[in-house]
């Protein structure tokens, strides 16, 4: 067991550093939640800035436009980003870990050469098109309808709670190709045009009064049918996937992020007087061992992933409970810390308070990951 | 980074799993408890001879040299077992009480509640207690865990544990992970088994759910008991190199890495005694009434995690430890 980076790493990261200082201070500051346009621009040109630099899709596979980098030196850079306080990957989350690495894996050359390039570069967004009104948690009973026709797929139904929908380029859409089969069998992975005609987005307003997601109406969308990856009715494992990438290596940066808030709210409450209180001072304690322990956490998936070659481990969903739960808490925290003046929207903990809610929803409920622990990894019996 | 444990180390492991399964099995721990023995000196010299309390001393002084990620591995796996007796305390001892390293004393230590005594276990099945000249007089006193004879010492009273509080905490700690984790086992394995309603009760997601969060406490603290291992170590090693000739620089440095090590430590700590204590509370729970007879191992565990909770560095101190090294970095050193 070695916690010591090696002096590969350790220049690895000074060179980072070094960059980080050099292009940071230049970059304009983010644009207000609501102007997506505005956040799409910031977004995608910091992503040029990085491709120029090198740093670009780092632990994707060298084939596939990656620099085929260890998990530990993406660790690094996920750590010295958020820790300079880069932006975060912002609009192109999905395009950089969702789609583009489940294209990566799953798709044919050609795929690869259409889609891949273009994320790397920051040129083309992506959205996620899973959920649907009566498809959350139970993803695999969409009911989106594909029907072949020609070279074609022609696409019909709704997609719910997309991130980015407003201003993807893509969306990796799951629809239904075999409605006889069994639901899981019966799914098929798509990459659609977001401006091909009968697509129609309607944003969504979250309880933080932002526009983060929309619903996506689909009215005889035609799809070729050469933007599938993986063959028709294998989706909900092409899906897959994408989705261990999701759990696996995400919140890399939101737990050094959570680090930094934590600090910042350490020096709040001691410039307050808040700090005397021993109930609160102790809370804020535990907090920072907590968070400590996940960050030792994601070393220990790190260096798993790092052994097993690059997959990442059953250990997302243990993180991702632990991780959902400790954050909240920090901004119930940070809450405490604030008194009345966390019903002050002008505190910028009070909106990240309110982001914070989704954490035990988005990306699989709290509930689904203890499902799938005590299933799959405790082998627990599945309940009828 | 390889933040894994070596093959030595898995070995290490296997190895002490296999001797404790093989010296200290299920039969052997009812014996313990049926029969009042919490410390089977025969065993104590076997543990002796296997390096289990020479573990950590140098080989030049005939131990096994190895550092605490591997004692860290070791003490998990007594705690999986269950093994009473003052492990800690005497792996402590080696090298400054004689007969400690080869298991022929048995030593204990003032190391419960904040800052220690004036109740202290093992007192009379002990050769000497830590820090102290002599075995001090004490009272017996009827014990919550059937395999933790406690005393209250009525005179000399406590010897300062202080230099022994940091390694006392963290081994105490892997003794909690390795119930936690046992505990889990426990009761992933009821929950498959025992039937009610037409099928296992591990199909309920309410007792799924339970077992879930077990995993994530005992895998949460686990990592942080290992990371405060190999930190402490690391910390260690520095130390030995740069003895003398140091600056000021080199040793406000090495006084920050001291507080950093102390605070993974407490944290590890907490931790650990959390999942300890609260993997047993559920695993009682998905028993039923079974978990709450004598004859079920589950109460042993509850009973000792509740000891061991109270043992080196109890939660008040941990989380005062951790906001001092909150503070300390937030408005001074940087966090790593
Ligand atoms: C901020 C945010 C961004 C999102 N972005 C996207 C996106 O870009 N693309 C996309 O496709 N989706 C996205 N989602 C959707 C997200 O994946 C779903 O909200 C989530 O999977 C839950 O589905 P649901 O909302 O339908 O809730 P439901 O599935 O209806 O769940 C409601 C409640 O029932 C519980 N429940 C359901 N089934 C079970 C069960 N089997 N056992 C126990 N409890 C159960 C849930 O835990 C929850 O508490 C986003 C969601 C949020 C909040």
């Amino acid at each position: 067991m070695d916690l010591t980076y090696t002096e590969e790493e350790r220049e690895f990261r000074a060179r980072l550093r070094a960059w980080l200082a050099k292009v940071l201070p230049e970059l304009p500051a983010r644009p207000s939640p609501d102007d997506w346009p505005g956040r799409r621009a910031h977004d995608t040109g910091w992503q040029r800035r990085l491709y120029d630099a090198g740093y670009a899709g780092l632990h994707w596979p060298l084939d596939a436009g990656g620099r085929g980098a260890t998990p530990t030196q993406h660790l690094i850079f996920l750590e010295e980003t958020e820790r300079a306080g880069a932006p975060y990957v912002g609009a192109n989350f999905v395009g950089l870990l969702h789609a583009g690495p489940t294209i990566a894996a799953e798709g044919t050359a050609a795929q690869r050469a259409r889609w891949l390039p273009p994320v790397l570069r920051g040129d083309e967004v992506w959205c996620q098109g899973f959920s649907e009104p009566d498809a959350g948690s139970d993803l695999a009973a969409l009911r989106t309808r594909a029907v072949r026709d020609g070279d074609d797929y022609v696409v019909t139904g709704s997609k719910i709670w997309t991130s980015h929908a407003e201003v993807a380029d893509w969306c990796e859409l799951l629809v239904r190709t075999g409605p006889a089969a069994p639901k899981h069998r019966g799914i098929t992975w798509l990459a659609m045009p977001m401006d091909a005609p009968g697509i129609t987005v309607r944003p969504l307003r979250t309880l933080a009064g932002s526009t983060e997601f929309a619903e996506v109406f689909l009215d005889e969308v035609r799809v070729p049918v050469a933007n599938r990856v993986g063959d028709e009715n294998d989706g909900w494992r092409v899906t897959m996937v994408t989705l261990s990438f999701e759990r696996g290596t995400a919140f890399v940066g939101e737990v050094v992020a959570c680090r930094r808030t934590l600090a910042r709210l350490a020096r709040a409450a001691r410039a307050s007087g808040r700090w005397d209180d021993p109930v609160l001072r102790r809370k804020l304690g535990r907090l920072y061992g907590e968070f400590g322990a996940l960050w030792r956490l994601t070393q220990w998936n790190v260096s798993e992933s790092q052994r097993s070659g690059g997959v990442p481990g059953t250990g997302g969903s243990v993180f991702k409970l632990a991780y959902s739960h400790a954050r909240q808490e920090l901004y119930d925290t940070a809450a405490e810390v604030l008194g009345a003046d966390s019903l002050s929207l002008e505190e910028e903990w009070t909106a990240d308070r309110l982001s914070s809610l989704s954490y035990t929803i988005a990306a699989g409920t709290s509930q689904i990951q203890r499902n799938i622990v005590a299933e799959r990894i405790l082998g627990l019996p599945k309940g009828r | 980074m390889d933040f894994q444990p070596t093959r030595d180390q898995r070995d290490l492991r296997a190895g002490v799993r296999e001797l404790l399964a093989g010296r200290y099995g299920r039969d052997a721990l009812r014996a313990a408890v049926d029969g009042g023995s919490a410390v089977d000196r025969e065993l104590w010299r076997e543990l002796g001879a296997a390096g289990f309390f020479a573990l950590r001393l140098p080989e030049a002084e005939g131990g096994v040299g190895l550092g605490l990620p591997e004692a860290v591995l070791v003490f998990e796996e007594a705690g999986r077992a269950l093994l009473p007796g003052p492990l800690v305390a005497t792996h402590l001892a080696a090298g400054a009480v004689p007969g400690a390293a080869a298991g022929t004393a048995v030593v204990t230590a003032f190391d419960l509640g904040e800052r220690g005594g004036p109740l202290v276990s093992y007192l009379a099945e002990a050769d000497a207690v830590l820090g102290a000249a002599g075995l001090p007089p004490g009272e017996p006193v009827r014990s919550a865990d059937p395999l933790t004879p406690l005393h209250r010492v009525t005179g000399g009273g406590p010897a300062d544990v202080s230099a022994y509080r940091e390694a006392g905490a963290l081994l105490t700690a892997a003794l909690q992970v390795g119930s936690a984790l046992r505990t889990l086992e426990l009761a992933v394995r009821y929950a498959g088994e025992r039937e009610q309603f037409g099928q296992p009760i591990g199909a309920f997601q309410a007792v799924k759910h339970l077992c879930a969060g077990m995993l994530v406490r005992a895998e949460v603290a686990r990592t942080a008991v290992y990371a405060a291992a190999v930190t402490a170590q690391a910390a260690d090693a520095a130390d030995g190199q740069a003895a003398d000739g140091q600056d000021a620089d080199g040793e406000a440095a090495e006084a920050a890495e001291a507080a950093e090590v102390a605070g993974e430590i407490a944290a590890a700590k907490l931790l650990a005694d959390e999942a300890a204590v609260r993997n047993a509370r559920d695993c009682l729970q998905v028993h039923g009434g079974m978990g709450f007879t004598w004859e079920a191992d589950v109460h042993l565990h509850l009973k000792r995690a509740w000891v061991r909770a109270e043992q080196w560095v109890t939660a008040a101190e941990a989380e005062e430890a951790l906001a001092a090294e909150l503070s300390r970095t937030a408005t001074g050193g940087e966090a790593r």
